[in-house]
């Protein structure tokens, strides 16, 4: 199992802690009950290094599952040593983004790095689909190398907005959001069910 | 009893029969609560904002002005955890220290300076952003506090003096606990600093453990400390190192603002924003993952044996294990920059997610040991106190997965920032996990303190308990899927974008908001207004302990 974007970790991330939270709750109100029953005997006994055993293969294993499933991960770690097929530059000053281009062509599947530069606060790089569901982000802090390298395995137009808030200068008096841009990237060339 | 007898005298509660230490005690408990209300006001109004601008939002428009909102957002977590958490953990465990310990509080002075400086930071805080509009948010991002093109530097000053006088309350509780863990009198009047300082850190609890391994007798079968002060003394460490962070960062934010007020531009790229994040991170996730895991888990403990009567299982591995859980919240500040690219892959993997994932080991032992104890003394009758304990252990047994799942590379990318760790991390290990956990506390010291003040009503506290727990956990729910859908935290959204996720996370607000008024008035109603004010006037007794022979202070 791959996931090949945000949509579909989100989607599997929504199920399985949705079960998690109906079973936790349904042991702890079990477990209430049977607190105060006079007649009411284990049904399960757990044992002590067994339970110990399980959380640390949930801690642990969780980490080696997502590192398996999800492809940003490995793809973050060693992105210095990835030739990116085409590469953007952003800067931001006083809330304004100063951009590469007006609107960012970008081909299914191609590694493409997205470079950042704060010229004085810590700010965000999001890219957001159009129902407002996130595509990924990094933070951007003045001072550091604020580098992403993404693979696009799904057609779409995307907006850009700061994910970290900056201070209220982000918006007009109104309470719109100035670094909001809309429909800056959008990713041709791939198949309906992703990829090319 | 009538209404109007009830609201000036309460049930049967006495201030004059109260003394010295139960008096400082119930005045942070007061101030705590009261706290709790503005904070959860605050809550409900920026949820109606983020609900968007619909006719039917009866929100004013003045709340949607960007200044005006991220003031509030600053200043909500300063009153919810200084304001409000700090005063109720400070009051309650400058009670129970003397209390489990035998022996007086070092000094009732000390605790009436503690729960005054609290609460004076805390309004002066909430003054910068009310009247200045201060509003760095509570994470105070490097070069953003000092940012005078956008803020006030009067706000700032103001906004900065009120957490550094949180700061010093804060140290004034840490050297009261220490000084009354140490001091040699009643029954560690034969004990050695030294085996105080093994009991405090567990070692004690470890040497036990090792011996038993080996085939030898126990290293002491009596240690000089109970358990859950064993976890008071540790999460103070940690409480000590975080206040000292937190100080040294707004000394830092006071230098340039004080410069900038004398007409002295000093250069913000003198510090380094990404090394400004990890030493703030440091500090601050101490609070997190480190005071209020172990202070929970020692009130567990604490709890499970009032409530059970019976010795807690496994104490010598909870002691160990206390002792880890130090250990893990000084490295685990990683997991907040792992969305920060220039931060270090290895500290991101190492801090951020393995020694993180270790706080699910932690948790999980408190939450087994507390659960075999309460098993093992079952049938249990049904109380307040045994349900607030199992809505704390549900708060966490939420809480703490939901973060895990987010101190990984791979989601982090798809959820930082987002409103998943605000909502089913933040606020449910806070609201139910916590809170839940205060108020099980609360119940079972409520007779201690007030002297067997009768509660005014069972049904009221039976309707708080339900509207708490549907009402955070609601909350919670409904924000973390705001997240999952792509709505940042600390974001404005005037046009209604999550609309419905927002409308029910209101709804869930409005009855944790309701469940705050119903328990003020039962409490109202219990000790009466004239005992309200009469616990802030001066004891007659001025015994600083409680259940051994009186000693003045």
């Amino acid at each position: 199992m791959i996931f090949t974007d945000s949509l579909e970790l989100l989607s599997f991330h929504w199920v399985a802690y949705t079960i998690y939270s109906a079973m936790i709750i349904s042991v702890v109100a079990w477990f209430g009950y049977n607190l105060i029953r006079k007649d009411a005997k284990s049904v399960v006994r757990i044992p002590f290094y067994w339970y110990m055993a399980f959380l640390v293969t949930g801690g642990v294993g969780h980490h080696i599952f997502t590192y398996n499933t999800i492809p940003w991960v490995s793809q973050d770690i060693s992105r210095h040593e990835i030739k990116p097929d085409a590469s953007y530059d952003f800067a931001i000053a006083k809330h304004k983004w100063i951009l590469p281009s007006q609107k960012i062509i970008v081909q299914c599947d191609e590694k493409i790095l997205f470079n950042v530069v704060s010229k004085d606060l810590t700010y965000g790089f999001g890219l957001f689909r159009q129902d407002g569901s996130m595509v990924m982000q990094m933070q951007v802090n003045p001072g550091s190398k604020n580098d992403i390298l993404w693979t696009f395995h799904h057609n779409g137009v995307f907006d850009l907005d700061s994910t970290e808030y900056s201070g209220p200068a982000q918006y007009n008096e109104h309470g719109e959001n100035l670094m909001k841009i809309k429909n800056i990237l959008e990713v041709v060339g791939c198949k309906d069910g992703g990829s090319k | 009893m009538s209404f109007t007898k009830n609201l000036m005298s309460g049930t049967n509660f006495d201030h004059t029969s109260l003394n010295a230490l139960q008096k400082v005690t119930l005045r942070a408990v007061v101030m705590s609560f009261l706290f709790y209300g503005l904070v959860a006001l605050e809550g409900m109004i920026m949820r109606m904002v983020e609900v968007g601008k619909i006719p039917q939002n009866p929100i004013p428009e003045m709340f949607f002005q960007p200044e005006h909102f991220f003031s509030i957002m600053t200043v909500h977590p300063i009153i919810g955890i200084f304001g409000s958490t700090y005063q109720l953990v400070f009051g309650a465990f400058m009670f129970l220290v003397p209390y489990l310990t035998k022996k007086p509080l070092y000094s009732i002075k000390l605790a009436n300076f503690v729960w005054i400086m609290i609460t004076l930071g805390t309004l002066l805080a909430w003054i910068a952003a009310f009247v200045w509009q201060y509003a760095p948010l509570y994470t105070l991002y490097w070069p953003l506090p000092a940012d005078t093109e956008q803020f006030h530097i009067i706000g700032g000053i103001v906004f900065i003096v009120g957490v550094a006088l949180i700061m010093v309350g804060t140290f004034g509780f840490i050297y009261n606990i220490y000084a009354t863990i140490f001091a040699r009198v009643g029954v560690h009047k034969d004990k050695t600093t030294k085996e105080l300082l093994i009991s405090g850190f567990g070692i004690d609890g470890m040497l036990n453990l090792f011996n038993k391994l080996i085939g030898k007798p126990p290293y002491t079968k009596e240690p000089a400390l109970a358990l859950p002060v064993v976890a008071i003394f540790r999460g103070t460490v940690d409480t000590f190192l975080d206040a000292v962070v937190i100080l040294g960062a707004g000394v830092l934010v006071l230098i340039f603002l004080l410069a900038d007020l004398g007409g002295l531009h000093l250069d913000v790229t003198a510090i380094d924003a990404l090394l400004y994040k990890n030493f703030f991170w440091w500090g601050l996730d101490l609070v997190a993952d480190g005071l209020v895991l172990i202070y929970v888990a020692g009130s567990w403990y604490l709890l499970a044996t009032l409530i059970t009567g019976q010795k807690l299982f496994m104490e010598n591995v909870a002691r160990a294990a206390l002792m880890l859980e130090l250990l893990v919240s000084w490295m685990v500040w990683s997991h907040h920059l792992l969305g920060d690219q220039g931060q270090p892959d290895m500290m991101k993997l190492i801090s951020g997610e393995m020694v993180t994932a270790f706080e699910l080991l932690t948790q999980g032992l408190a939450l087994f040991i507390t659960l075999v104890t309460l098993w093992k003394a079952r049938p249990l009758k049904v109380t307040m106190e045994l349900k607030y304990l199992l809505g704390g252990l549900l708060g966490f047994g939420l809480a703490v997965p939901a973060a895990i799942i987010q101190a990984d590379m791979g989601m982090n990318r798809v959820l930082h920032n987002t409103q998943w760790i605000i909502g089913a991390h933040v606020h449910i290990a806070l609201i139910v996990g916590l809170y839940m956990t205060l108020y099980s506390a609360v119940f079972v010291l409520w007779p201690i303190v007030t002297n067997n003040t009768e509660l005014y009503s069972k049904k009221l506290a039976n309707a708080h308990f339900w509207l708490h727990l549907i009402g955070g956990i609601g909350m919670g729910a409904f924000m973390g899927m705001a997240g999952l859908d792509g709505m940042l935290r600390r974001h404005l959204y005037i046009d209604g974008q999550f609309q419905t996720d927002m409308i029910l996370a209101a709804v869930a607000g409005s009855m944790l908001l309701l469940a705050w008024v119903l328990f003020l008035y039962n409490i109202i109603m219990s000790v009466g207004l004239k005992g309200l004010i009469g616990i802030f006037l001066p004891a007659k007794d001025r015994t600083a302990s409680y259940g051994i022979e009186p000693e003045i202070a």
